[in-house]
């Protein structure tokens, strides 16, 4: 397993005719391999920038994200794998993202499926893309789908399905393809409240089963805290860390029941702590485009 | 509430009277999915015109030259499917026409498809065809009968290639608009998948598109039978636009009705058809 550096990220976006965006300003983190860090902040805080630039959709304007072997000396290593040979290269010290690639998979909010393949096609996408042979697919998919509940389905067309199932093939899909990371931009996010709940509960326990290192960007304060390790709070103009949080609950929740946790104190404190503190984020920026309003 | 006597399922059917969902529904003006099939007026509406028909022509109110007695129609069917027309047989005059229809749309697909592809992905091309494209959209291919009769004279291949310079255009944008409305999390699902582009474009692009395209298609073969219809009226002397063409000529009015019901039925057949064919082939469309 790589662990994940964003090293100095920096990413503005002019437009024409308007004002320079800064929508992420010396942004620098580092994820050991399976950890599981969620993402937090109000909208216009760049996280859903930060994610597409890790996984190689956008190119920053400074800095640079890595994927290397963890070794203590740092040595050497050229990713391998099947987004090799297009975009990643060789640094000095390590391998340089450059482009999307099957070694960062993604789980998207909602509309990512391939709607004119069944389940199983849809989840052996990716090894057949890569040219496995069949049988291995096949067993691949098999067990997959066996993980998210959805053997019954395999040949059903996606667009037959709930939301919260098309959510469980977007899942499988990634980890179809072994990612060395897993990046999720909402995949919860159009869910219903009880549906979401329950896959909260899945993703917890794909990641113990895998050990996958995930980022996962939510709107949700409740499922930040639930289903990160890491929590990490940003802020709006210019996009940056604001806060960073280690949290007991995802662990807990491998165990406790979702809803014990997400009722005791400990939780309820921090949520409202956060809650308070992305609330001023916001008030400040309505603060900020009324004066400009006035002025 | 229900107001105690069910309506009979007759009556339902013909859409005289409101089904037992429609019934409790308090809002009915404004809600379209409230309308009822209103088939029993559909049948007296066809029953009406048969009769007027019938009574118009039999009692001699109206002269056969301009329109035919209802039983002489029905006789020159019979003559008509047993004898043919100017020596040929009823049924090649509807086939040359379809099967121009059908060339005309297959080589409009096989080079529209392509050029709209390339139109949606690459700038070069767009910029490129675009001024053509759009130029061209507006002009409706009769406008270029008289051109293309000065190119090519009025033989089977000047027919095909107006017909394909039709669906053409008709194809370019259908394809392109089918590029056009792939959403980026797919591509980008498919790109963190591992795909190449050339896996994107043939795994994901392509089917995206296959909706668009097929409504194309379908458009196209809507277009092209009007086409041929018109093409044939000018310069033919075969298809069934040219059979009541000629027919006009020597004053058949039964025949040239007959021409115009054929047209008719065949346009609203290859419409069916094609709606059949997009449920069997493209069951996916609009569940993105």
């Amino acid at each position: 397993m790589k662990a994940l550096s964003i090293k100095d990220v920096s990413m503005v976006f002019t437009v024409p005719g308007g004002d320079p965006v800064r929508a992420l300003d010396h942004v620098s983190l580092d994820l050991q391999p399976g950890e599981l860090m969620s993402v937090l902040g109000p909208s216009g805080c760049g996280k859903t920038t930060l994610l597409n630039i890790v996984a190689g959709f956008l190119s920053p304007t400074a800095g640079r994200v890595v994927l290397q072997d963890p070794e203590p000396d740092g040595a050497a290593s050229v990713v391998t794998g099947p987004g090799a040979d297009r975009g990643m290269i060789a640094d000095t010290d390590a391998s340089v993202v450059k482009g999307p690639g099957a070694e960062r998979g993604m789980v998207f909010q909602q509309g990512a499926l391939f709607e004119w393949l069944t389940v199983e096609k849809n989840v052996a996408f990716g090894p057949k893309m890569a040219g496995k042979p069949s049988s291995d697919i096949k067993a691949t998919v098999e067990h997959l789908l066996e993980t998210v509940g959805l053997q019954d389905f395999a040949k059903k067309p996606v667009y037959q399905l709930s939301g919260g199932m098309q959510q469980r093939v977007a899942l499988a899909r990634c980890l179809a393809n072994d990612p060395e990371v897993i990046l999720m931009d909402e995949p919860l996010g159009a869910l219903d409240a009880l549906t979401r709940e329950k896959m909260q509960g899945l993703v917890l326990r794909l990641w113990d089963e895998t050990r996958k290192t995930i980022i996962l960007i939510t709107h949700s304060v409740e499922e930040a805290l639930f289903l990160g390790e890491r929590l990490i709070v940003m802020a709006p103009r210019p996009g940056r860390i604001e806060r960073e949080y280690r949290l007991p609950f995802a662990k807990r929740g491998l165990n406790e029941s979702p809803r014990d946790i997400k009722a005791s104190p400990d939780f309820i404190e921090k949520r409202e702590e956060i809650l308070s503190m992305i609330w001023e984020m916001e008030e400040e920026i309505m603060g900020r485009a009324e004066g400009v309003g006035h002025g | 509430m229900a107001n105690g006597k069910q309506p009979s399922r007759w009556m339902i059917w013909l859409g005289l009277a409101d089904n037992s969902f429609t019934r409790q529904k308090t809002v009915k003006f404004g809600d379209a999915s409230a309308v009822n099939s209103g088939r029993g007026y559909g049948i007296i509406s066809v029953l009406a015109f048969i009769i007027l028909w019938w009574v118009a022509t039999a009692s001699g109110w109206i002269n056969p030259i301009y329109w035919p007695a209802l039983d002489a129609v029905f006789d020159r069917v019979g003559k008509l499917a047993n004898e043919g027309f100017r020596n040929v047989a009823l049924w090649d005059h509807i086939w040359i026409s379809v099967y121009r229809v059908l060339s005309g749309v297959v080589y409009g697909a096989v080079i529209g498809i392509p050029l709209g592809f390339a139109m949606g992905l690459w700038s070069v091309a767009k910029g490129f065809f675009d001024p053509i494209v759009e130029f061209i959209r507006p002009i409706p291919p009769l406008a270029l009968i008289p051109l293309i009769i000065l190119w090519f004279g009025i033989d089977e291949f000047a027919k095909i290639f107006l017909l394909a310079l039709a669906s053409l255009f008709i194809m370019i944008i259908a394809a392109r608009a089918g590029v056009s409305s792939v959403r980026v999390s797919k591509v980008h699902a498919a790109y963190s998948l591992g795909a190449t582009k050339l896996q994107v474009l043939i795994r994901v692009v392509l089917p995206n598109a296959l909706p668009e395209i097929f409504t194309g298609l379908r458009t196209a073969m809507g277009v092209c039978w009007g086409t041929v219809v018109a093409a044939e009226l000018v310069a033919a002397d075969r298809g069934i636009g040219s059979m009541i063409m000629i027919a006009k000529n020597f004053l058949n009015t039964d025949i040239v009705v007959i021409g115009i019901v054929i047209i008719g039925l065949i346009g609203f057949a290859i419409e069916i058809l094609m709606r059949m064919l997009e449920r069997k082939l493209i069951p996916w469309r609009g569940k993105g």
